[in-house]
């Protein structure tokens, strides 16, 4: 990826912050500028929670070649206290135990290594709450 | 608007064809649809493919198909919504022939999925790449999570996916364009390796090469080419939130929910009044999740349909009576259009041992992605 577009997603990626509707309260992630359920423009920048419970999920096994050696790795759509969703991966736990309901923390890792030059891609994973 | 019928279909086998380019699989589907309706010339030309690019190097797909064809020079557009593709290309021809732009128009689906591409990685440009893609998901993952949403929300089970197969190898085992022909057991689909969380190879749909196409005229023309035409009666087409995580309800398909809507709409015709459907059932729970939307089952009981044989052959809707993009094959940008040939066969009373006895009003549904877009034709025996 070219560090410009790498650039740019530093807010969600680095800082999970979505934004919240000025006008109707909804909560997106990450920022839009036009809101998806009233259409108005006043979406304000909002950092997420670290925690959230799990909507629904998989195990991945059969991944794309960049994530090869992380298979079998559990993917979970992830509910915020604020109420924004997000898709993130769900680690340190035997992914088969990641299921709806599960409480999780949203913490900062390493999500990925791009091209030939391995560059390091940084967000958000999930882990239980012990 | 004027009424648009079918008067000619071609389609290729569906399956690992390494004998066949892009452009044959096009060109093989193309010629045999001019054939049957005996038309020699088009007005129009619409291409549905959702990554001609990706999975083989090639854009711009319009002009080079009607070259290919010998037809240069005619109008010709591309069509892309990933594997609606061939469905909204279906639209698109529809609107041409019924806005009197064009008198015989061809709708073509092409995909070209074995030459060697990392299948996994161009299919996942269908979904989310900043938000979902990004985190590793596939495909197979995405419908993984909508199954089991509609599990923890339905009590939906992994033996429920199950029969969707089952249903589906049964009634591809009788069409020869198929890509598989064997008969499964619900043990083999159950026991057959796990792709994505609940989901198993045997309820995943193939990688598949394929083309297929159509001749659209004017109802009132029809004749001229055949006997037989088949009428489309209408058309829905909607979308919804593009990543699974900002839908309203992720075991719910409201983009095929509202297309279904709309053409019943603009036909003036509810679920009870279609005889045989073809639903695009990617993965097992999409056929589950689709039959729901469109009405064949209420909200959380498609999950029995196939177990009960309601939507086998023989049933009260006989669904992917092909044997649906599971075991007819899912070249992507094909499978929209060759939706529409299954229910043109079976309305003309050409389905051979696959046919629904009487069958007189059919219905089509195409989607994209994990379901952000998504297609509903109905079509009227004349
Ligand atoms: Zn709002």
């Amino acid at each position: 990826m070219p560090s410009p577009r790498y650039w740019r997603e530093v807010p969600n990626r680095y800082r999970l912050e979505g934004a919240k509707c000025a006008d109707c309260g909804k909560v997106t992630f990450p920022a839009r500028h036009v809101c998806p359920d009233c259409r108005s423009a006043n979406m304000e920048a909002m950092a997420l929670s670290r925690s959230g419970k799990v909507v629904t999920s998989t195990v991945v096994r059969t991944p794309p070649d960049d994530l090869l050696m992380e298979s079998p790795y559990a993917v979970a759509v992830v509910e915020t206290p604020e109420g924004a969703r997000l898709m993130v991966q769900v680690a340190d736990c035997d992914p088969e135990e990641v299921l709806p309901g599960m409480e999780v923390s949203l913490e900062f890792r390493l999500i990925r290594k791009e091209g030939h030059g391995g560059i390091r891609c940084y967000g958000h994973k999930a882990v239980p709450v012990v | 608007m004027r009424d648009v019928a079918i008067v000619g279909a071609g389609m290729t086998r569906f399956g690992e064809l390494w004998e066949s380019s892009l452009r044959d699989l096009f060109v093989e589907a193309a010629v045999e649809a001019l054939t049957s309706a005996g038309a020699d010339h088009l007005d129009d030309l619409y291409v549905g493919n959702m990554s001609g690019g990706q999975f083989v190097g090639q854009e711009h797909l319009a002009p080079l198909m009607a070259d290919h064809l010998g037809m240069a020079g005619i109008p010709a557009t591309r069509v892309e919504s990933a594997c609606a593709s061939g469905g909204a290309a279906l639209r698109l021809g529809y609107m041409s022939v019924a806005s009197g732009m064009s008198d015989v128009a061809m709708v073509a689906g092409v995909e070209k999925m074995t030459d060697g591409a990392d299948v996994t990685n161009v299919l996942a440009t269908a979904a989310d790449q900043e938000n979902e893609v990004y985190h590793g998901i596939t495909f197979p993952g995405l419908y993984a999570m909508i199954a089991r949403a509609h599990m923890a929300k339905y009590g939906t089970t992994d033996e429920d996916l199950a029969w969707v197969s089952v249903k589906s190898h049964h009634h591809g085992s009788m069409n020869a364009k198929a890509q598989f022909h064997r008969e499964v057991t619900v043990e083999e689909v159950m026991s057959s390796t796990m792709v994505a969380d609940p989901l198993t190879l045997l309820e995943c749909s193939p990688v598949s090469d394929g083309a297929a196409a159509v001749i659209l005229v004017p109802l009132d023309q029809a004749k001229k080419y055949t006997d037989r035409p088949v009428r489309i009666r209408g058309v829905g087409q909607a979308t919804s939130a593009m990543a699974l995580a900002d839908r309203r309800d992720p075991a719910a398909l409201d983009a095929v929910a509202k297309a279904a809507e709309r053409a019943y709409k603009a036909t003036g015709l509810a679920p009870k009044d279609i005889d045989v459907a073809e639903v695009h059932d990617c993965f097992a729970i999409a056929e589950i999740a689709c039959i729901e939307a469109v009405g064949f089952a209420c909200e959380g009981e498609g999950k029995d349909a196939a177990r009960s044989g309601m939507t086998a052959l023989g049933g009260k809707i006989p669904v992917n009576t092909s044997g649906g993009l599971k075991s007819k094959g899912h070249p992507v940008g094909a499978s929209g259009v060759a939706q529409a040939i299954e229910i043109f066969e079976q309305l003309r009373g050409e389905a051979g041992e696959r046919q629904v006895e009487g069958a007189h009003t059919g219905l089509t549904q195409n989607m994209g992605g994990s379901g952000a877009s998504s297609l509903v034709h109905i079509f009227e025996r004349v």
